[in-house]
């Protein structure tokens, strides 16, 4: 096994028992911090992937905003701090259910369709290739994209302002 | 490194953040559950853009990012919103529209 395929497995075994903390957990804030590992996780296997411009991107938009807002979320609902009973609904049996069998779906999916491929990273992708990419071939998502963040900023101020 | 690897525990995260949504109450919780449904399909798109050899999945990762930011934006006003009204975030409770 090598360096790569070792740091994969530890990275993915703190994701998972973050991601399951994440949605099981009987804290909230606990719950959102969890989320921070995952999310960190993910960057570290987008380096892994060679996919370093989107793993600085992860870093700063998820780990620096998302979970800010997620955690001024928490005390604005005046959330406990402590643990919380009542954080899930009555179908947890039946989410369970759902998740696992959906879990086996996809990895009996996953080995029939990709059993074996393997990944090459010999020619890292740079920053340019990504900005070349954005603005010439991607341009109108890019420019649609820039029109629904305004949206969404305007949109939630005018939901969240007290009038 | 094989693909499978990824889409494999990109499962998991997708499965975790599944059953956030469906089991948990608390609106904010279930925000969070979706990011993790967000970042599994990110997880995809990246490591099928590097199997490849294009950039791609990064750039539609990018763009997943961007829309993701813009859903927390509005999911948590509308989140505060219901909270503002109802003195609780609890998602069983917002039934007005239950025949």
């Amino acid at each position: 096994m090598d360096a790569q395929n070792i740091a994969f497995w530890l990275i993915a075994l703190a994701m998972v028992i973050a991601a399951i903390q994440v949605v099981t957990s009987l804290n909230i804030v606990r719950a959102a911090l969890s989320l921070v590992v995952v999310l960190a996780g993910v960057a570290a296997q987008y380096i892994l992937l060679a996919a370093e411009f989107t793993a600085v991107v992860q870093v700063l938009v998820y780990i620096g905003a998302i979970i800010v807002l997620f955690l001024f979320g928490i005390m604005l609902t005046r959330a406990r701090i402590g643990r919380e009973a009542d954080l899930d609904n009555d179908q947890r049996g039946a989410a369970l259910v759902v998740a696992l069998g959906l879990l086996a779906l996809l990895v009996l999916l996953l080995r029939d369709a990709f059993g074996g491929e393997r990944i090459g990273a010999e020619a890292p992708s740079t920053t340019a290739q990504i900005g070349d990419a954005i603005f010439a071939t991607y341009v109108i998502p890019f420019e649609l994209s820039s029109v629904l963040l305004l949206a969404a900023l305007v949109g939630a101020i005018v939901i969240a302002r007290k009038d | 490194m094989l693909l499978n690897q990824f889409l494999f525990l990109s499962a998991v995260l997708f499965c975790c953040g599944v059953y956030g949504v469906l089991a948990r109450k608390n609106g904010v919780l279930v925000l969070m559950s979706v990011e993790l449904i967000l970042n599994a399909v990110n997880l995809n798109l990246v490591a099928f853009g590097t199997y490849n050899h294009t950039v791609a999945g990064q750039v539609f990762a990018l763009f997943v990012i961007a829309i993701a930011a813009a859903e927390v934006g509005v999911g948590l006003a509308i989140v505060l919103l219901i909270f503002r009204n109802r003195r609780s975030v609890d998602l069983t409770e917002a039934d007005l529209m239950k025949g």
